[in-house]
């Protein structure tokens, strides 16, 4: 079995990530866990468990990202998400391009520049309605799991327009749309809009350039892929784990010192 | 002035001066910080702290002795000085108690009379101050008149207002049109030079002097040398490294905003000019390692300016330039004394703020190259919507056009709790490390 050389963690708001990469940089192990509330403790069990569990080379180094990052103490740096995600995604695609990601409680695009490195980022800034927590949110008042979003609104149907972008009050449109008697479908295709517009804006601000790849828990949303897709006219090319890119160029970081 | 009056004030300026020799023994003594990643801050702030706390410390037994205004920080002084006006800003007064971490409490007091949280933080920093009767410099004297210029914003039209009721004085306003061009139109100048003459009987009545065009005269050509030294002080940090912040260019601005025209604030400019030269002469940075050099654009964070320089030291950035300390230099070269109604016609039009957000995007390109900027941070302030108007694109262009990394960095100059630190860390990080 190939030896660790190099640690990524990704200490998420709402999802703890690591990847452990050989010296090549090929992943050896991950591990994905819920966010807990002693960050501390649950990322340095997490790396305990990837340590017992493989040959560690001597010298291996870790970085850690993500909110949390300060508080991983075995972290030999530790690094902005911005930076390792787009080091993550330039191993996936070898080239240059624009990344979406969406976490739980922020979403960026970075524009990724021909050395790998970010060539420009931007951030939604106060607001939850860009992000993942949104869709949970509003999956919650409709009493459906976010899981099951991306199927339902990628079928044809109808859609229901929802003019605003907040959270808080997209809460309120749902509630009129139901009293209105409007499907269910209809209204999640529309919540999609609302956040799928929102995104392209912010992708349109960094100058894009395709390929547009996508990270983060929201890209497994088939729904919210489909649409960026459609407004950009582009093909949006997610890698196998969108949720571990971060934790992945951290990894990759790491190699690097 | 009683003579009580005049004892108090003879006593408090001789403790600031003990205080201001005491500050420049420790300065003078103070052993080496290997820990710190800025060298030794100017020494010259220390003069400076002590002018700005005389001028605050003149005002509170000024009263019956001279004639107070209250005025806008783009406002016409040199007029009102050669009147013998003593002068408050309100802005000047709303940023101090802002980095003494007092205007959020103030803030709250003008919020609870039902002011709305979306006006300017320095507004309501100041009226929190004048409707509980707290401020940090002991009390401000009431105006015997007002003088507000709109070549900042126009909120300072609607505050004034507020204040001229309050206090029931007289009220000036000068009108500056918005300039879309270049420059000024010469029926733009002709509309602005006729005002300041208006205003002179407005200012005699409630001075209760007689105007003389030699004082003004007189005032002008200081307050000229003054901002010449000022924009030559800025320009200083075009060496690399910088003998200077952007956050010290933030700190020693009180003299040139709150008390141009004084021959003292020549005299503190030199001496902090030659302070520079001296660094510059000896290769001492203000940033001990200086790797990054980045231009600021808007306000300060003024509750965050030492912990935000600190911080950015730590990873060898140095903000060498600002739009915004700039605004009070860039001017000098239209001051003239010779046709000194005119020329402060032309002057009072042409601040930044009052210019197109082509121009701004424009001087800012320029300083860009001429201070050799790896980076700009572009202060969106939730405070001052006219100086935050086109920050999108002006971003947008740097990146696109200039090729140098931008960031919009979200906060208020004022009100703290606009301010997400850890949002504000997060981006910084990411932009430093992308600079890197």
């Amino acid at each position: 079995m190939t030896a660790i050389a190099g640690i990524g963690i990704d200490a998420g708001s709402t999802t703890c990530k690591a990847v452990a990469v050989d010296p090549s940089g090929a992943v050896v192990a991950t591990a994905l866990e819920q966010a807990l509330p002693r960050i501390a403790d649950q990322t340095a069990a997490m790396l305990d468990g990837l340590r017992s569990a493989h040959d560690v080379a001597p010298g291996a180094r870790c970085v850690a990202t993500g909110y949390g990052r300060r508080l991983v103490e075995c972290a030999d740096r530790r690094v902005t998400e911005i930076t390792c995600h787009a080091r993550g995604v330039f191993d996936d695609l070898g080239r240059a391009g624009t990344l979406v990601d969406i976490g739980g409680q922020d979403s960026k695009v970075i524009r990724i520049g021909p050395d790998g490195r970010p060539a420009d980022f931007v951030m939604n800034d106060k607001c939850a309605a860009g992000t993942g927590r949104f869709l949970e949110y509003t999956a919650g008042r409709l009493g459906l799991d976010v899981a099951d979003l991306g199927g339902r609104v990628a079928a044809p149907g109808s859609e229901e327009q929802i003019t605003s972008t907040c959270t808080v009050f997209a809460e309120s449109e749902i509630i009129s749309l139901l009293a209105r008697g409007a499907e269910v479908d209809a209204i999640l295709k529309g919540l999609h809009r609302s956040l799928t517009v929102r995104l392209v804006a912010m992708v349109r601000t960094v100058g894009w350039e395709p390929p547009l790849m996508m990270s983060g828990g929201v890209a497994r949303n088939a729904g919210v892929r489909a649409m960026i897709g459609e407004a950009l006219d582009t093909e949006v090319i997610v890698p196998e784990h969108p949720q571990l890119t971060g934790a992945h160029g951290a990894a990759l970081l790491a190699l690097e010192g | 002035m009683t003579m009580g009056h005049r004892l108090r004030l003879g006593a408090g300026s001789a403790a600031l001066r003990v205080q201001r020799w005491r500050a420049e023994r420790r300065y003078d003594r103070r052993a080496p910080d290997p820990g710190s990643p800025l060298n030794p801050p100017l020494r010259s702030t220390i003069r400076m702290r002590e002018m700005m706390s005389r001028h605050y410390l003149a005002g509170r037994s000024v009263s019956g002795s001279r004639p107070v205004a209250w005025v806008t920080s783009g406002a016409p002084t040199e007029i009102l000085k050669a009147l013998g006006y003593h002068l408050v800003y309100p802005e000047n007064h709303a940023a101090l108690c802002g980095a003494r971490r007092r205007a959020e409490a103030l803030s709250s007091a003008a919020e609870d009379a039902g002011y709305s949280r979306d006006l300017c933080s320095y507004a309501r920093t100041d009226l929190g101050s004048l409707l509980s009767g707290d401020t940090p410099v002991g009390s401000l004297p009431p105006p015997d008149l007002l003088l507000c210029c709109t070549n900042i914003c126009q909120t300072v039209l609607y505050w004034y207002r507020v204040l001229a009721d309050h206090f029931g004085c007289p009220l000036v306003l000068v009108d500056t049109p918005f300039l879309y061009g270049d420059a000024a139109e010469p029926h733009q100048v002709d509309f602005v030079r006729r005002q300041l003459e208006d205003m002179v009987p407005a200012a005699e009545a409630a001075a209760g002097r007689e105007f003389s065009l030699d004082g003004f005269t007189a005032v002008v050509a200081r307050a000229k040398q003054a901002s010449d030294l000022w924009l030559e002080i800025l320009e200083r940090a075009r060496h690399r490294p910088s003998p200077l912040t952007a956050f010290d260019s933030f700190v020693n601005l009180g003299p040139i905003v709150d008390l141009r025209g004084d021959q003292a604030t020549v005299a503190f400019y030199e001496s902090l000019l030659a302070e520079l030269d001296e660094r510059i002469a000896r290769g001492v940075g203000a940033v001990k390692d200086e790797r990054l050099r980045v231009l600021w654009d808007n306000l300060p964070i003024w509750y965050r300016i030492g912990p935000l320089s600190r911080w950015l030291a730590e990873r060898g950035v140095n903000v060498v330039a600002s739009t915004y300390t700039h605004a009070w230099g860039e001017l000098a070269e239209m001051m003239d004394p010779a046709e000194p109604f005119e020329a402060m016609a032309r002057v009072y039009l042409h601040p930044i703020l009052n210019r197109s957000t082509g121009h701004k995007l424009a001087a800012m390109r320029r300083m860009v190259e001429e201070f050799s900027i790896d980076g700009v941070i572009l202060h969106s302030d939730r405070s001052c919507k006219p100086y935050s108007l086109g920050q999108i694109d002006q971003r947008d262009r740097l990146v696109a056009d200039v090729g140098v990394p931008a960031l919009l960095l979200e906060a208020d100059h004022n009100d703290p709790r606009s301010y997400a630190e850890e949002q504000a860390t997060t981006r910084l990080e990411a932009f430093v490390e992308m600079m890197s």
